[in-house]
């Protein structure tokens, strides 16, 4: 998932951009399995949490559109997963556990029939939507029909079958997604077999809703879930609220924990500096891990005053410079070779709020990511960590390109950190020989203007990020850099640097057939894929972020899972 | 008021010193005895030159490459070599903090900025930028309003109204508003002015020099259209007429003479209107472009560093202070010189 960009240090979840057309990709936030490097002592899960009060979030900004259809931000999926149940999910567990996906209003997870495309799923008896409806099957075809007829990012369950004829106007998926009140099960059956399948109906676009829920948009109202808490209130312009779901009842304590707080409440529009000021000063509980902490404030939290309330963890992330594949000087491999050697990643970490809060990188796929076996060819001394840029080497590469001189336009977005990474990759370019030169874009246009490929003459080397929309290699090495990626002449084309190698798509291909069948070969196959993509050098690979929450110094409990960061629900005050 | 009387009835232009001079060596000298003019021209002439030295002071002096970001450098403070990035301290060590200011020219004196550059050297190529925009908007649009207003003024009728109305819709747009939607449109959506064959690049100077001085236009033409319209009725107007002067003749020889000194009344304040409307743009992040800098995208800069390096904010807002001051001041002088009643007064005095 792509997910708008952080100012200063700290990875954003604000808005992600999604393309209704579109593909694959986007969704939640990183994960990889969990290196959750929390910092204080109070990241250990805690069992003696005290149920009650009111837990207070200080955002920025809203996350628009309420609809859980359409929504794509973070933002408003950590509290979906407090409100709304899928087929399956997620473990609401601290760290590497909770990568793993378990049954939710599922029973089991199904074994695949039919080569893989058919899933038969028994629902759970006896729950109940917040409204008191209580959940049936057939809740589930309207959960997925409405994938398509509201405008969303429908590419993760375009292989129902059905679904290519679903279109905002209508969806029929009486052929994909079969509802049996009477037996409480539920078919799925797939165009092809997706071995990622229950990754994505652990998404909140999953999440069942009642049968009767309307196929349109619903703006900023959620329809009722099956969760903890239940939506009271929603303005984008001042504040949500989450009470408890009277109907409520625990089923599944990994997929689906009843919380702490008795009400939940985010409120919007403060500065973060503010936001900073009233969390030291315990009038609200959480900053917004998506806002981005000024540098001034994040001297002060250095303090050890702080220190037990300041939570530092790894995501699954990368972010990179895309090098326009399509024409000179980066069409040529020694040229993209050259910028990954010359690439100064130590001054990009620094950029980013220096080394306690991101990591420098030189391959795809991220640390604690499946398959990820370390690796850097861009760099002095070791392969595998990067340690300085290799200037010599670089200088020779231009050379032998035959690239020396040519102007090079790095595009960026236009807020601090984006102009930052810009004008150090413009150095970078002319350290080697190029001259270089800034566009940069505002950011709700520079990530469109920079995947549609009638753009593609006027830049060379985009900025981007990717968080992992679910932990499969795939979804950094397929959705960003596959032959199936490339869109022309469309805003949603997350293969950015248009790189095509038929080989390596090959393999891409095989990897993903194998996951299901044999996984170690599988695994095996992804990491050879990632150093084959990163000598082939689409990307300068800047570095991997980490992450910042800050809560008042009376909340207790605290847990980061890499796929929803922050479990909100489980957090107790004092 | 007996004084005041005195004064007005006072037989100036009979002095020697008056009688039979050039009306503009009468302005000059009326500036020149303006105490605080000369000290507000003198500081702004200072402003300019040190801007002018800047790459002296980068290459000679700071020894640094200017624009370029220096995340990784180091530097001396009491002979000890420091990183000019420093990482946070305590446990988590969050953050990379710009040294502060050394007060020692040769080793960042005013401290650095978040990518590590030297404030100092930044003010003074800020400045440069700030200053050619500024200076170069009021001139354009001086210029342009000026004919603008001798077209309308001297031709009157359709010709008048249609230029008039056109001055009327940008004038009842709010200034800024529509300063910021052109820029982010120009700046940040379409990369840049692309008009037939004419392109100005987004990250070039003159496209913000070129949307200020648009939108000042009416500021500029109101009261110069005004002083043509009173010209044009001038007995001497008349009279040039009457002896078949042309068109060409009239405005550039009759009537441009005499309303240019409105314009030159307006030209310093315009100046210092238009550097502060492109530091609030550059501010913004839709006026100056990297690689360059201005004074505006310095205290952008120095914004989350407000607490522990205020000086990347206050050291260009000091700048921006004494030259917009010292403008205005300068801008009331020249009125006073060029203002015909102040003849009287001046006149009194000697």
């Amino acid at each position: 998932m792509r997910l708008v960009r952080p100012v200063h240090t700290v990875v954003t979840r604000h808005p992600l951009r999604w393309s209704a057309a579109a593909l694959v990709a986007l969704a939640l936030a990183v994960a990889g399995c969990g290196s959750s490097s929390s910092s204080s002592p109070s990241a250990a899960p805690s069992s003696t949490g005290k149920p009650g009060g009111t837990f207070t979030i200080l955002a920025n900004s809203s996350f628009g559109v309420a609809d859980p259809a359409q929504n794509y931000t973070l933002q408003e999926w950590q509290l979906l997963i407090d409100t709304h149940d899928g087929l399956t999910t997620f473990a609401k567990e601290n760290g590497l556990a909770g990568t793993k996906i378990v049954p939710d209003l599922a029973t089991s997870i199904p074994t695949p029939t039919n080569g893989g495309k058919t899933y038969v799923f028994h629902i759970r008896h006896g729950i109940k939507f917040s409204n008191g409806q209580v959940l049936k099957p057939s809740d589930f075809v309207t959960t997925f029909e409405r994938q398509f007829t509201v405008p969303g990012p429908t590419a993760f369950y375009s292989d129902i079958v059905g679904a290519s004829a679903c279109s905002t106007k209508g969806c029929n998926l009486s052929k994909g997604v079969i509802a049996n009140d009477s037996a409480y099960t539920l078919t799925i059956n797939l165009t092809g077999p997706d071995p990622e399948l229950m990754d994505q109906l652990a998404l909140p676009f999953a999440f069942a809703v009642p049968s009767n829920t309307s196929l349109k948009l619903l703006g900023n109202n959620v329809p009722p879930g099956t969760g903890p808490y239940m939506w009271k209130s929603y303005n984008p312009n001042t504040e949500l609220v989450l009470v408890r779901n009277p109907y409520f009842k625990q089923w599944s304590a990994p997929a689906q924990p009843a919380g702490y707080p008795n009400e939940i409440i985010e409120k919007f529009g403060l500065q973060v500096s503010d936001e900073v000021t009233e969390v030291m000063n315990g009038e609200a509980n959480e900053v917004f891990d998506g806002d981005q902490i000024p540098s001034d404030q994040l001297t002060q939290l250095n303090s050890p005053k702080y220190s037990s309330q300041v939570h530092v963890n790894t995501l699954t992330a990368d972010w990179y410079m895309a090098l326009n594949t399509r024409t000179a000087p980066f069409n040529n491999v020694k040229a993209r070779q050259a910028i990954n050697d010359a690439a100064n990643r130590t001054a990009y970490v620094k950029i980013a709020g220096g080394p306690s809060l991101a990591v420098p990188a030189c391959q795809i796929l991220p640390p604690n990511f499946p398959s990820y076996q370390a690796y850097c060819p861009y760099t002095t001394g070791s392969q595998t960590v990067w340690s300085g840029p290799n200037l010599t080497k670089a200088k020779q590469l231009v050379q032998q390109s035959g690239t020396a001189g040519m102007k090079v336009v790095v595009d960026g977005t236009n807020d601090q950190v984006g102009k930052a990474l810009v004008e150090q990759m413009v150095s970078d370019l002319d350290s080697i020989g190029y001259k270089a030169s800034a566009q940069l874009l505002a950011a709700s246009v520079q990530y469109p203007f920079v995947q549609n490929s009638t753009n593609s003459s006027k830049w060379n080397v985009a900025w981007s990020a990717w968080y992992q929309d679910y932990p499969a290699p795939s979804d950094f090495l397929n959705v960003l850099l596959g032959c199936g990626s490339i869109h022309p002449n469309s805003d949603a084309s997350p293969n950015i640097a248009a790189y095509c190698d038929q080989s390596t798509q090959s393999q891409i291909n095989q990897a993903e057939s194998e996951e299901a069948t044999n996984p170690s070969g599988a695994a095996k196959l992804w990491t050879q894929i990632d150093h084959e993509d990163t000598n082939a050098a689409p990307w300068v690979d800047l570095y991997n972020p980490k992450q910042i929450d800050f809560l008042s110094s009376d909340v207790h409990g605290y847990k980061w899972n890499p796929q929803w960061y922050i479990l909100i629900d489980q957090l107790w005050l004092s | 008021m007996a004084a005041i009387t005195e004064q007005v009835e006072a037989p100036a232009d009979l002095r020697p010193e008056v009688v039979g001079r050039n009306p503009w060596a009468l302005a000059a000298r009326r500036l020149w005895r303006n105490r605080l003019a000369m000290a507000a021209l003198i500081l702004f002439v200072l402003i300019v030159v040190a801007c002018l030295a800047a790459p002296f002071y980068a290459y000679h002096v700071a020894h640094v490459n200017p624009l370029a970001p220096n995340l990784n450098g180091t530097t001396v403070i009491n002979g000890k070599v420091v990183p000019v990035m420093q990482q946070g301290g305590g446990t988590l060590k969050l953050g990379e903090t710009p040294i502060g200011p050394t007060w020692d020219p040769a080793h960042y004196a005013l401290g650095a900025d978040d990518l590590g550059r030297d404030v100092a050297t930044l003010i003074l190529y800020g400045g440069r930028s700030s200053l050619l925009i500024g200076i170069g908007s009021a001139v354009l649009c001086c210029v342009g309003a000026t004919v603008i207003a001798l077209i309308a003024g001297f031709f009157g009728g359709i010709t008048d109204s249609i230029l008039s109305r056109i001055m009327d819709i940008i004038w009842a747009f709010p200034v800024f508003l529509l300063l910021f939607s052109i820029s982010t449109e120009l700046l940040t959506h379409s990369q840049g002015f692309q008009f037939g064959p004419v392109h100005v690049s987004a990250s070039s100077l003159w496209l913000p020099t070129i949307i200020i001085a648009f939108i000042y236009l009416p500021y500029v033409y109101r009261p110069v259209r005004g002083q043509v319209l009173s010209v044009v009725r001038k007995e001497f107007v008349e009279a040039a007429i009457a002896s078949g002067a042309s068109n060409l003749r009239l405005v550039f020889s009759e009537i441009l003479p005499n309303v240019v000194s409105t314009v030159i009344v307006l030209l310093p304040l315009m100046i210092a209107t238009t550097i502060l409307t492109e530091v609030a743009l550059s501010f913004l992040s839709i006026g100056v472009q990297p690689p360059n800098v201005s004074w505006g995208t310095i205290i952008s800069d120095g914004e989350d560093l407000l607490y522990t390096r205020p000086w990347v904010s206050i050291a260009p807002g000091i700048m921006i202070v004494l030259t917009v001051l010292a403008l205005n001041v300068l801008g009331d002088g020249v009125r006073d010189a060029l203002d015909p009643r102040s003849k009287l007064r001046v006149g009194a005095a000697w």
